[in-house]
């Protein structure tokens, strides 16, 4: 490993440069005559990211948007790419799934993630039990796809199982599975493992919400005889509606641009692609640019009416404040 | 690893602590109390644990023991070895794995990829509290909407412009180095530290830098003197994110840094190795928990700071 000082020192080199151009710009915003040292400022201290995301997201984003117009030579060809997503076979079933993804991830993750939120408030131990289902947030989606590839493993009938799910299955009475290949189960099976890491930040906010109700309100409603049912519908529900939407709407997002559990346990073999993988494969893979950037979009125009419904949300939350 | 006192207590930062809730409170709580929510409570948890604990368990097992038999059997025989993590790590033999090469890859990109974009942002975050010019409010709110273009949008295009960018035959951002990285992940980085940074330095009371401008200071001095230490709390969230983020990134790797040991992330290594020796678990778990142990000790050890940037009501898709 005797290169690992030669990679640190483009490490220390990269941060020199970086170091050098901001006190370049410190400086000249410093220097700049009085009369125009305000706005010297103001574009000194917004060039860096000014200049970096016109380049790296509004111009590609623009580029992209043709991008998907074209045909593999980059000849235009219509809406050829959005046909092909929506009657190729394999391109439906890519749809399908992100579909199934996108409703059953924010909801399952949310409710057991408030459920849970509600459990660990009376419970004792609370900080070890947050950490330990918080846990898996830390845990990249490649690590967690291959924790899971491991639970989910499969050996024949006649030998011993190395997977537990397929060991529970055993001492059940039941086959061993291919969990991973059989159609459509599968997508559900791949689907447990971002619930799995979901569930995690659902409880941490929702459970912060919880703690945050007021105190008189949880006591009045213990006076009027509340059940703990009616409780957590009347009194926990609507007080933590802000925070619930917060994590239904991120959770939604990130499960629409999932990609690196889907790409590490099947690679979108076997009907499991969602949107974001196939996008990767057609662009990068497959030297359909055309088809990958019309994916792209079509992720961007699924992802927008979230967003905006969430910003929404936030400026009539303000406006109550 | 939960107990001590080094570990701070996850969600207690943004609530008041028991003990200093009113008695009555305290009373109420503890009527609550119920033994059946602490034990779905742990049930849960449990469930939650034992996939990690399994392949955690297997990464000590031998090669033959973790193919024949259940992780779970290891209790009644105890057979443990290290032999996997010196396998994985070592860049002994063409078949090997070399993960201690990518580790380091890992280290290099994360660093500059958490700094930089943590400067920029502040820089910018700063004017859009502080600045005052025209259409101020438009281009803030357009930043912010860039939060909306997935990534996937910018890969193709970024990409051949890298490519493009050259001087003469000399390519300026040469593909297959970390430069393409640093890059990319400060840019995707933007919108939402910018959107952060900008609600927290916002919050800074407008006398501190009134006092400041009074004696002299100008914006620079300014920004390094007071902005930047006094947003220390939320410059340590918002890097805690990007760093697990970074670290955790498989699709910008897999596009940019070209997947030679001299570049690629250990995550696009083990992505590989799943792919090609999806059966070898002996290195697969060793493997996978190499690779989760920068987040796990950033995950325990910054808990607070985490939740706290978690709570600040964003995180990045």
């Amino acid at each position: 490993m005797e290169d690992v000082g030669e990679k640190f020192l483009q490490v220390v080199i990269a941060l020199a440069i970086f170091a050098a151009i901001i006190g370049l710009i410190m400086l000249l915003v410093d220097r700049a005559p009085k009369s125009f040292r305000d706005k010297a400022t103001i574009i000194g201290f917004l060039a860096p990211a000014g200049i970096l995301l016109t380049v790296g997201m509004v111009w590609p984003a623009v580029q992209t948007t043709f991008l998907a117009f074209t045909d593999r030579d980059g000849n235009v060809n219509g809406l050829d790419n959005f046909i092909w997503m929506f009657t190729e076979p394999t391109a439906l079933v890519t749809l399908r799934n992100t579909v199934l993804w996108v409703i059953l991830v924010p909801t399952i993750s949310t409710i057991v993630g408030l459920v849970y939120a509600v459990f660990i408030d009376k419970a004792h131990g609370e900080r070890v039990l947050k950490a330990l289902v918080f846990m898996p947030m830390a845990i990249s989606m490649v690590g967690a796809g291959i924790i899971w590839n491991f639970m989910y493993a499969y050996r024949g009938t006649e030998q011993d199982q190395i997977g537990l799910v397929n060991q529970i299955l055993v001492w059940f009475g039941g086959e061993p599975r291919q969990f991973l290949l059989d159609a459509p189960w599968n997508t559900f099976f791949l689907i447990v493992v971002m619930v799995w890491i979901q569930v995690g930040f659902a409880m941490v906010v929702l459970s912060a919400a919880i703690k945050g109700i007021p105190a008189d309100i949880v006591e009045a409603s213990r006076l009027d005889g509340a059940t703990a049912w009616q409780q957590f519908w009347s009194v926990t529900i609507p007080s933590i509606r802000g925070a619930l939407i917060v994590v239904v709407t991120t959770i939604t997002i990130i499960t629409l641009k999932v990609f690196d559990i889907v790409r590490t346990m099947t690679a979108g073999n076997y009907d499991t692609s969602v949107v974001a993988n196939e996008m990767y494969t057609q662009a990068f893979r497959a030297n359909e640019p055309g088809r990958g950037a019309a994916l792209a979009l079509v992720l961007f125009l699924m992802v927008l009416p979230v967003v905006l419904y969430n910003a929404r949300q936030l400026k009539k939350q303000k406006e109550i404040r | 690893m939960t107990s001590t006192p080094a570990v701070p207590a996850m969600g207690t930062d943004t609530t008041p602590d028991t003990t200093r809730e009113a008695p009555i409170t305290r009373r109420v709580k503890n009527k609550l109390t119920s033994r059946g929510a602490t034990i779905a409570a742990i049930i849960i948890a449990v469930l939650w644990t034992i996939p990690t604990f399994g392949l955690f368990i297997s990464s000590f097992r031998s090669e033959e023991v973790i193919n024949d038999t259940g992780w779970w059997t290891s209790f009644t025989q105890f057979n443990f070895t290290l032999q996997n993590y010196v396998d994985v790590i070592g860049d002994e033999g063409s078949s090997s794995s070399n993960l201690g090469q990518y580790f380091v890859n890992s280290l290099a990109i994360v660093i500059p990829a958490t700094l930089i974009p943590l400067v920029v942002a502040a820089m910018a975050a700063y004017i859009f509290a502080w600045g005052r010019f025209r259409g101020k409010d438009t281009l803030f709110v357009f930043i912010f909407a860039l939060q909306i273009v997935p990534l996937q949008m910018a890969l193709i295009p970024l990409l051949s412009l890298f490519v493009n960018l050259q001087i003469g035959e000399f390519q300026l951002i040469p593909p297959g180095s970390y430069a393409q990285l640093w890059i990319a992940h400060t840019i995707f980085a933007l919108p939402l530290a910018i959107f952060l940074l900008h609600n927290f330095i916002a919050e800074i009371p407008g006398e501190v830098i009134e006092a400041a401008r009074v004696d002299g200071a100008g914006h620079t001095t300014i920004f390094w003197r007071i902005i930047v230490p006094l947003s220390v709390p939320a410059l340590a969230s918002y890097g805690i994110f990007q760093f697990l983020w970074v670290w955790n990134d498989l699709l910008v790797a897999l596009v940019f840094s070209g997947g030679t040991a001299d570049v690629a992330p250990i995550t696009q290594r083990l992505a590989e190795l799943t792919g090609t020796r999806g059966g070898e678990w002996h290195r697969l778990t060793a493997g996978a928990f190499v690779s989760m142990i920068v987040p796990l000790l950033v995950f325990f050890g910054l808990q607070r700071y985490f939740v706290r940037g978690l709570l600040a009501g964003g995180l990045k898709g």
